[in-house]
Formats: C-alpha cells, structure tokens, sequence
C-alpha cells in the first residue's frame, strides 16, 4: 500500500496544507496541482516579460520550507508547478534546496509548434464551436498538450525526489506514483482507470474532506485545519481515501459523492491521455471514521488523440460595483443601472456585452432566486466587455459619479474605478498522440 | 404532494468552459428512482429558463444514486469570458435543489437536506 496526499488543488490553495501533510502523518508522495485552463496564459506572458519565470512561483518557497521533512520521511513531490517554463521552475528548486534530486518533465509545451501542426493539415478546430484554429492564430498566447502519468512515472524511476511537470492532467499527478510502485503497464485499463478517478477525488484538495459540501455542513469538525486528502491505494486497483488523524473535515460516502460528481462529463467517458474511466463502475464504502474504500472501477483503452490547452487573447472587460443601502435598495440599484446604460449609450460605446446583476437580490440565482423583497442593501455589478480597450476603459468611469448624481444612498466605492482586464479565452482542441514526445530531464 | 428536491437530495456544481455541470445525489439511495422519474433534462432546462442558452444533457450514475446534468451555454460565456459573479457555476447545484417535484407520500424516506 503507497499513500498519496494531495496538497494544493488550485493555485492560490492554502499554504499550510502541503506543510501540514508533511508534518502530521505518513505520507509516501505529496501531489501539487497548480494549473487552471487559464494560467499558463498568464504564465506565459510572464516568460515573455523574463526567461527566468512562467512557473509556479509559490513552489520553489513551498519546497524550500519542506525539505527536511522530505528527506527525513522519505517524501516524493509530483507537481504541475513547472507552467510553460519547468527548467526554470527546477533550477529554483534547486538553488533552495540542493539536496533534493529535481527532475522535469518536457513536451507539452507545443506553442512553438503550431505553425507546424498547421502545416501538415491539423485544423487543431474548437472542441465547442468547430471552427478551425487559424480563426485566431496571431492571437494565441500559450498552446500545451495535456499529457499523462506514464511521463512522471518515468520520472520516479529516475530516482527524482521532485518532480515537476507542465501541462500534465491533473489526476496524473496521483496516477504516476501507481504506476511507478506497483508497476502498471500502459494497457491495464482497469488499474489505470482506479488511479485516475483516485486522482479526480482528491485533486480538488479538501474538496473531498468536508471542503464545500452541502451534507451536515454546519457539524462538520474544526474546519479551520481542515485535513488535506491522502489516497491509499493497493497494487489490485482498490484504494481508500482518508486524511490524517487528529485533523478538521470529514471523509464519508456523502462527501466523496460530491466530488465525483464535479467537473464531470459522460461518467462513463472520462477521457484522460492514459485511459478511459468508468464512473458508473465506481462502488463506494463508509470504511470507519473519516475513511472511504473504492473498489469495482473498470476502464477502457486511451484515446488516439490528446488534448490541447490553447489561450488567446479575445478583448477586454470591467466590472464596476456600488451598493444601495435600505428603504427601496433593490429599486435604487435598477435605477442606477439604467443611467449607466443610458449614459454608456449617449457616448456611442460599443461592447459584445453589458451584463447586470444585483447581489442581495438575484445574482447567483437569477430568475430562480428566492424572492428578498426589502433588503438591507443591494449591490449593483455591472460588467461590459468588448473588443474596444478604450469604451471599457471609459465605462469604468462611469460608475462612481453616480454617488452624487444618480439614486440616494449609493456607497462602496472606496476602491475607486474598476481595473480593465484583458480577456483570455481557452481553446479546446485534439491532437494526434503521436506528434506529442515527452521527455525526462534530470537537472543537476 | 410536492417537495424541494433538497428534501431528498444535496449536489455539487462546477464549470467546463461555457457549459456548467450539476451532480444531484440522492441522500438515501432508495430515492434514486424518484430523481431519475422527475428531475429530467427537459425540466432542468425549463427550472433555469434564461440563464441556460443551450441544452440540457443528462447522464445516469445508479451506483452513486446520483445524476449528472450539463447545462450548455449555462454560464453568459464561462470562465473568463462570463461577466456573472459565479462564472464557474459554483452555486447552480444549490438552486436545482430548490426545484419541486412530486412524490408520493410513501415515498419520503429518511434525511433531508435541510431541516423540515
């Protein structure tokens, strides 16, 4: 039985929880997942700005402040930290902790490939709407291939206490140390499938351990140290979820439940590069306290083709705030909205979208919010967004001045006007398996 | 009679791109038939009226007593696009349970959601 813990579902996750899992309990791997759709946009432009970054820059810190603790108990990293720069990433790592055996693993990164992929007839089309990649070609900022574990598992075998990876699939960063220990092969669907949806649960961090569960929330224990998921998994497929001992959550059916249940597609199509899971195969089992048992999970053969992780920038947008206090907030709030719009509208200004709402009223929910016919105070929201830097810019002047001139009681504008920020929009698009070589290198 | 669905059921929700999914699980297994009878696409599609462009697929998981809904074109662009406060979708899993449905007085078993 190997134990693996996840310690960061997002980046931006709470610090402590890499550091606690390291502390409070065994663990034999600690998984990191740090990439969202949209980060490596953000990392790249940051790359662009210095060669020396595009990475995770919470890691190298994290590994830093760990590395004792990792020596002592013998505790492998595998994390997605290394963005579009993970040579960079390593070389940090290293700098803080030279003790430590980093590798990296290299070939998602396909940006400067596309013109290549073009060439040679991949239309590389939008998994959403169908059409083809040349739409948006000198617009694209990042362009990764989600790759799977078989790459990092490589890199166990290398002997790495750090692995650092790019564009992996997140449920990879739990998969590979199976592979690497019980030495599953690329065809054993069934295993491959078990650890890729023991990735899913747990790659959301305490997600899976009472975080943002709806069940009993009130009595679940001593949220503020929430335990952080650790898998234990066996050689035959079969694993337990659970977190250590004497920490805040709760691991049940109910809460597993949930997180199978997130971001999730066809269950029975769950398409990673190393497999096909089956989530309606998945057979759960209140196993003692704060522990589950998963068993039954059957797979099918990987996918010809892999995914490609593409950003592009798209335009600009805003998003401008102010709050009506009590009597009437909600109609002095519908009242402001409208001489926004007629004033946006007086000067000519041209967007794709304007878009209100009001919290405290119906912003969650829309028309489906529960009717709150007086309340205390209303925020007005409104966003725009467009291809013109300029008419969103300008909108974002058009907020305050209602303070004095619009509705009474208009306040929370303390922030002064709202940034422009540039939209990046996300790219899905398939690419054959075999254009996309990974490759492990130890840095020294 | 008619009930919210939380009386029977609890969900969590969450976003792919511009299209938002909603787990809805049964607090007691046993309530599994009645979701999948009464919480259909074609409702689910209807509960959200405008804030769902697209349509509504559904999917079964009978061994989690659970379904899963994708709401295309669910979330005014999705992810960076979307100019909503819950541009991911976060809370839409917590509006469906607010959805009723009609059950039979025998039917009601066990837990609910929330007090009654």
């Amino acid at each position: 039985m190997i134990r693996i813990a996840n310690g960061q579902g997002f980046w931006g996750d709470w610090l402590e929880a890499p550091v606690r899992l390291v502390e409070q309990g065994p663990i034999d791997y600690l998984a990191l997942d740090y990439l969202a759709e949209i980060t490596m946009s953000i990392l790249q432009k940051q790359k662009e700005a210095d060669p020396y970054l595009g990475y995770a820059r919470d890691f190298p810190p994290l590994i830093s402040r760990i590395q004792r603790r990792l020596i002592e108990r013998d505790v492998k990293v595998i994390a997605n930290a290394g963005g579009v720069n993970p040579m960079a990433c390593a070389r940090e790592v290293r700098r803080l902790a030279p003790s430590l055996k980093v590798a990296v693993v290299l070939g998602d990164d396909v940006f400067s490939r596309l013109d290549e992929f073009l060439a040679a007839g991949h239309l590389m089309k939008n998994m959403d709407t169908g059409e083809p990649l040349s739409a948006i070609r000198d617009r694209i900022l990042s362009a990764n291939a989600y790759i799977g574990a078989f790459p990092l598992a490589e890199a166990l075998a290398a002997g790495a206490d750090v692995v650092i990876a790019g564009r992996c699939t997140d449920t990879a960063l739990s998969l590979a140390p199976m592979i690497h220990r019980f030495g599953w092969k690329p065809d054993e669907w069934d295993k491959l499938a078990a650890g890729t949806i023991a990735g899913h649960i747990v790659e959301c961090g305490a997600q899976c351990t009472g975080g943002n569960c709806q069940v009993d929330w009130q009595t679940i224990p001593d949220m503020a140290n929430i335990g952080y998921p650790i898998i234990e998994a066996d050689n035959d497929g079969r694993f337990s979820i659970t977190k250590h001992e004497g920490t805040g959550g709760r691991v049940s059916v109910d809460v597993i439940k949930e997180q199978l249940l997130y971001e999730l597609g066809d269950p029975k199509n769950y398409i990673t590069p190393d497999c096909v899971a089956d989530f309606t195969s998945i057979q759960l089992k209140d196993a003692g306290p704060d522990r589950v048992q998963v068993s039954g999970i059957r797979g099918g053969k990987r996918p010809e083709m892999l995914k490609l992780s593409i950003a592009y920038s798209y335009g600009w947008k805003a998003i401008g705030t102010l709050v009506y206090s009590w009597p009437q907030a909600a109609e002095k709030a519908k009242a402001a909205d409208r001489i926004v719009r007629e004033r946006l509208h007086q000067l000519g200004l041209k967007f794709e979208e304007i878009y209100t709402e009001f919290l405290g009223v119906n912003a969650c929910h829309g028309p489906v919010a529960v009717p709150n016919p007086d309340p205390p105070e209303v925020q007005l929201r409104i966003g725009v967004r467009g291809q013109d830097h300029a008419a969103v810019d300008r909108f974002t002047r058009e907020m305050i001045p209602l303070v004095l001139s619009g509705p009474p009681t208009g306040t929370g504008f303390g922030d002064g006007r709202p940034p422009v920020r540039e939209v990046v929009a996300y790219w899905p698009a398939l690419i054959p398996r075999q254009l996309i070589q990974t490759s492990v290198e130890v840095v020294e | 009679m008619k009930i919210p669905l939380s009386r029977i059921a609890h969900a969590r929700s969450g976003d792919k791109g511009d299209t938002s999914n909603i787990g809805i699980i049964a607090l007691d297994v046993r309530h599994y038939p009645v979701l999948a009878r009464e919480v259909t696409a074609e409702r689910v599609k209807y509960f959200f009226g405008s804030m769902v462009k697209g349509n509504v697929e559904r999917f079964e998981l009978p061994n989690l007593g659970a379904l899963n809904f994708l709401l295309h074109q669910g979330l005014g662009g999705g992810g960076t696009l979307s100019l909503r406060i819950d541009a991911q979708g976060k809370t839409l899993g917590a509006a469906l349970l607010r959805m009723e449905i009609e059950i039979a007085d025998g039917e009601v078993l066990g837990r609910s959601l929330h007090p009654v």
